[in-house]
């Protein structure tokens, strides 16, 4: 697969890096991995295979055999020539076909997964790039125009020759009028609400701040990136003022800084730091906030960690079926 | 001993409140139980990391709630788990050795102007000159108290109460690897070309964080360290010995 225009910043990604956060290994991985795991799903791999992360748009690749794809994120346009692939549907490319991903009208992150996934080495367990220690994915980089990505071996199904021969009479036939469920394939919106858990350090906060951070409107900051996402809005000050020994962070966190304007860590974030942490985004949600960007505007509204843990319980199991019903199509 | 939710897919058992008060005691507690829950392997469980008074515990809630059949009961199970193995550990612990060997790892620093930009700076503030301050850093016993901010760097517990220095009020963009800084009450070590606000005294020819090698990092929690002051020839001779690895 030729990268003929990289884009903003496209990186390939996993699911996650695991099992060396003792030694200051961030998680990388897809922002959304709910998102890249549906398209692994749709392309016929496995939900952990290497994709890309695609920021912002302006990507195109042009594919040196047959291959499925299937993207899910915010709202681009995405088009094979001149046909139009919509989030959450499968194509069939031929050698030489171009896909091109525009800039996001909502949004600005998707995943692309390609059946065979992308062949990167494993390092430290996972093929995602870690962009701030500059290990993993391709080179340890965000991809650049011209780089050729080697693509994994896949299993040519009976409906993939069907659909390879389909598409020779009409150009159009490749895409799958089928989809996944509009919220997996589409989970951008427009001023969405985070819900959140307390944190550990949300009594170091008293009542009138805590109702501050779950009632008014946070602001995008456009110095948010991989690592976190930061916010404009009310001043989140604290009651006390001692000095917090570093503990761990993950990916979900929000952290209020001295200067009381929280921060929302995302995959790239450290593994430990010492600000107090008020909230924590349920992990449901954590594929709404790989969408945020500059000028949005985001509430947080409160759940319990039971519902927290209900919820992403029920959309595993909504998963789960979601896996059996495509394998029966692909049979 | 506290355990607290860290959000829906961790939590954090505080070993002890504060660690300032007697930080070798804590860290050989912390340990103590993040190899306690290391070899109780509870199901659901992804990983763990200790750092100063605690140990993170990542895990898979829908693993736990699967086998529960209650999502309502998946951190109330896990901190059960927690507890029974911490208790079970302290009734062994007395049986078998109570303490695991702790790593000595020595490492070698150029404290070189060159590599010590702002060694002139902590010694001005410490009333010592330069001499004093290498000799007081490479004569010190540290530990590391956590591995942290970037892969494979180290917090060192241990510096010379006379060589605390706080950090720099403008962070250095660009820090080369192997730098060996100063940041308040701790020493460390940065691994990779990273930015940063601790005041530079040296540099180990040492590569403290390779992706290839597992572990990936030259140190971990626990770990005793001295540093070993070294002459520029050596230094070279060391770094090129690293290239061929």
């Amino acid at each position: 697969m030729i990268v003929r225009r990289a884009g903003f910043l496209t990186s390939v990604q996993d699911v996650d890096r695991t099992g060396f956060r003792e030694f200051g290994v961030s998680t990388s991985g897809a922002l959304d991995s709910f998102a890249l795991r549906v398209a692994n799903l749709l392309v016929g791999n496995g939900e952990r295979a290497a994709g890309l992360e695609i920021t912002l748009g302006g990507l195109q690749l042009c594919f040196d055999d047959e291959r499925i794809v299937a993207w899910c994120g915010g709202e681009f346009d995405v088009h094979i020539g001149s046909t139009a692939l919509p989030a959450g549907h499968t194509a069939f490319l031929r050698a030489g076909e171009e896909l091109k991903f525009g800039r996001p009208q909502i949004g600005c992150r998707c995943w692309l997964a390609v059946s065979g996934g992308i062949d990167v080495p494993l390092v430290l367990g996972s093929r995602s790039t870690d962009l701030r220690a500059q290990f993993g994915g391709f080179e340890g980089r965000t991809l650049r125009d011209g780089d050729e990505l080697v693509l994994g071996k896949f299993r040519r199904s009976p409906a993939f020759a069907k659909a390879t021969a389909d598409k020779q009479a009409v150009p159009t036939a490749g895409i799958s009028s089928w989809t996944a469920p509009h919220d997996w394939a589409s989970p951008a919106k427009r001023d969405p609400i985070l819900r959140f858990v307390r944190g550990i350090d949300s009594s170091r906060f008293n009542d009138v701040t805590i109702q501050h951070f779950a009632s008014e409107t946070f602001t995008v900051l456009p110095d948010s990136d991989r690592m976190g996402v930061r916010f404009d809005g009310s001043e989140l000050q604290r009651e006390d003022n001692v000095d917090l020994t570093s503990e761990a962070v993950a990916p979900g966190t929000i952290q209020v800084p001295p200067s009381g304007k929280p921060i929302l860590l995302l995959g790239d974030c450290q593994t430990i730091g010492g600000y107090p942490k008020i909230a924590h985004v349920i992990t449901v949600d954590l594929g709404i906030a790989a969408q945020l960007r500059a000028g949005d505007h985001v509430r947080f509204s409160e759940v319990l960690l039971a519902d927290a843990h209900r919820l992403l319980l029920e959309r595993e199991r909504e998963l789960e079926r979601f896996r059996i019903g495509l394998s029966l199509q692909g049979s | 001993m506290e355990i607290i939710p860290l959000g829906d897919s961790a939590l954090i058992v505080r070993v002890r409140e504060r660690f300032e008060d007697s930080p070798e005691e804590t860290l050989d507690e912390v340990l103590r139980t993040f190899q306690q829950l290391r070899s109780a392997a509870i199901p659901s469980v992804i990983e763990l990391a200790p750092a100063y008074t605690t140990v993170a515990v990542f895990f898979d809630p829908v693993a736990v709630a699967k086998a529960r059949e209650r999502p309502g009961e998946v951190f109330g199970w896990l901190k059960e788990q927690i507890l029974h193995v911490v208790a079970a550990g302290g009734d062994r612990g007395k049986r078998r050795k109570t303490k695991r060997a702790i790593r000595s790892v020595e490492i070698p620093v150029c404290y070189d102007p060159e590599f010590a930009s702002d060694l002139d700076d902590v010694a001005r503030r410490a009333g010592l000159s330069t001499k004093e301050v290498v000799d007081l850093h490479s004569v010190a016993e540290y530990r590391v108290a956590c591995i942290g901010f970037v892969p494979g760097f180290p917090f060192l517990t241990g510096l010379p109460k006379k060589l605390a220095t706080p950090r720099r009020d403008t962070p250095r963009k660009e820090i080369p690897p192997g730098s060996v800084g100063i940041g308040g009450a701790q020493t460390g070590i940065y691994p990779l070309r990273s930015p940063g606000g601790w005041n530079l005294i040296g540099r180990t020819p040492l590569s403290l964080f390779n992706p290839k090698k597992n572990p990936p990092a030259l140190l971990r929690a626990g770990d005793r360290v001295r540093f070993r002051a070294i002459t520029k020839e050596a230094f070279e001779a060391l770094k090129r010995g690293e290239a061929f690895e």
